[in-house]
């Protein structure tokens, strides 16, 4: 094939799929509600700066998910794979009998052996899994009575921003070769200020 | 700086560093050699020990956590010259092999049996999870059923 037939090749295709593209605009735009011109506004205005989008980067990490799994056994690493060793839940969220939590992990991170460690560490209830959900399901979900351990708006800003286990997402320590595990993609300070800018803005929960 | 805690009932002070392994305190320091070192990750459990009745994997454990709590090791287990449940039925089973890992499965096997009086083999599954070479695992299952039968039957 020479180099003039490929360009007119390339030319056909792109012109067939601009029209394609085009006419499936135009059909789903056809077939919007009446009164809806655009999806959602809430949706539309969430820009990667607003502090929903902010609040959210962090708590859809492996260092938050890992520990809230769907289902009696955690998540851990990186690659957020079952837990090693078969760990699981148990009755209290804190392990089984001759495995709890605290078999392995105190009540601060172990950077000689590798075992992460922060005050009252132990698995989220079943109830709040978060594993699996998309952001506004997690913020639906923290913000359910029934799924977030009866806690209102104020006492789940707080334990967004001060409980030392959520902190320790930022000061992770390192995993059993000596690297350090990642934290969330937003600094400690510019996420505590967007969860309270989310909550004292009514605590919204967009479409989307 | 010192750091105090109860050893197999009787109080110690040790003087490493607080950040060190319990594990090597009670090694090198109390010179009980019962508890072995494995893998130094809590990973493979032949470090198993009690802190206050419950299985803590000493390798990573530092000594300042235990400034105050009740340890109690592999040479602890017995109780006012009478064997430990688990003990005697290891010896009926003949479990070990090399041995070396075998402090270990006894004390996390203790800790379950406080807890979970008369295990299923899922309990089991569940709640011994340390790491044998020799792969004593199926004469360790038997073991800890017989340990069960022995504590479950008046003596």
């Amino acid at each position: 094939m020479t180099s003039q037939t490929s360009m007119r090749h390339r030319f056909l295709l792109t012109t067939f799929f601009l029209i394609l593209s085009l006419g499936l605009g135009l059909a789903f735009a056809e077939s919007l509600p009446e009164g809806i011109s655009s999806p959602p506004q809430q949706a539309a205005r969430l820009t990667s700066d607003d502090p929903f989008t902010t609040m959210m980067q962090v708590l859809t990490h492996k260092r938050c998910v890992n520990c809230h799994p769907n289902g009696d056994r955690p998540r851990q690493g990186e690659d957020s794979h079952y837990h090693n060793f078969n760990v699981q839940r148990g009755p209290d969220d804190h392990g089984v009998a001759g495995l709890q939590c605290s078999t392995c992990h105190q009540a601060e991170n172990n950077d000689y052996a590798g075992v992460p460690g922060a005050p009252e560490w132990s698995l989220a209830p079943l109830e709040m899994y978060w594993e699996g959900l998309s952001r506004v399901e997690i913020a639906r979900s923290m913000m359910d009575p029934a799924r977030n351990g009866g806690r209102n708006l104020e006492e789940t800003v707080k334990h967004l921003t001060e409980h030392k286990l959520v902190l320790w997402a930022w000061e992770p320590g390192v995993d059993a070769a000596g690297r350090p595990r990642e934290v969330p993609p937003v600094p400690l300070e510019e996420y505590i200020q967007a969860v309270k800018a989310w909550a004292a803005a009514g605590a919204v929960i967009p479409e989307s | 700086m010192p750091t105090t805690f109860i050893l197999n009932g009787r109080p110690v002070t040790v003087q490493a560093d607080p950040n060190s392994p319990l594990l090597w305190a009670i090694r090198d320091e109390l010179n009980l050699k019962g508890t072995k070192f494995g893998c130094g990750k809590a990973a493979c459990g032949a470090c198993t020990l009690h802190v206050d009745g419950k299985a803590v994997r000493s390798c990573s454990y530092a000594v300042k956590f235990a400034e105050g709590k009740s340890i109690t090791t592999i040479e602890g287990l017995s109780q006012e010259g009478k064997i430990h449940p688990v003990q005697q039925a290891w010896m009926e089973e003949i479990v070990p092999q090399c041995g070396y890992c075998q402090p270990g499965f006894m004390m996390a096997t203790a800790a379950m049996l406080a807890e979970i009086p008369d295990p299923t083999d899922e309990d089991i599954d569940r709640n011994i999870v340390n790491v044998c070479r020799c792969a004593t695992y199926y004469r360790m299952r038997k073991a800890i059923h017989r340990a069960a039968e022995i504590s479950n039957t008046p003596s």
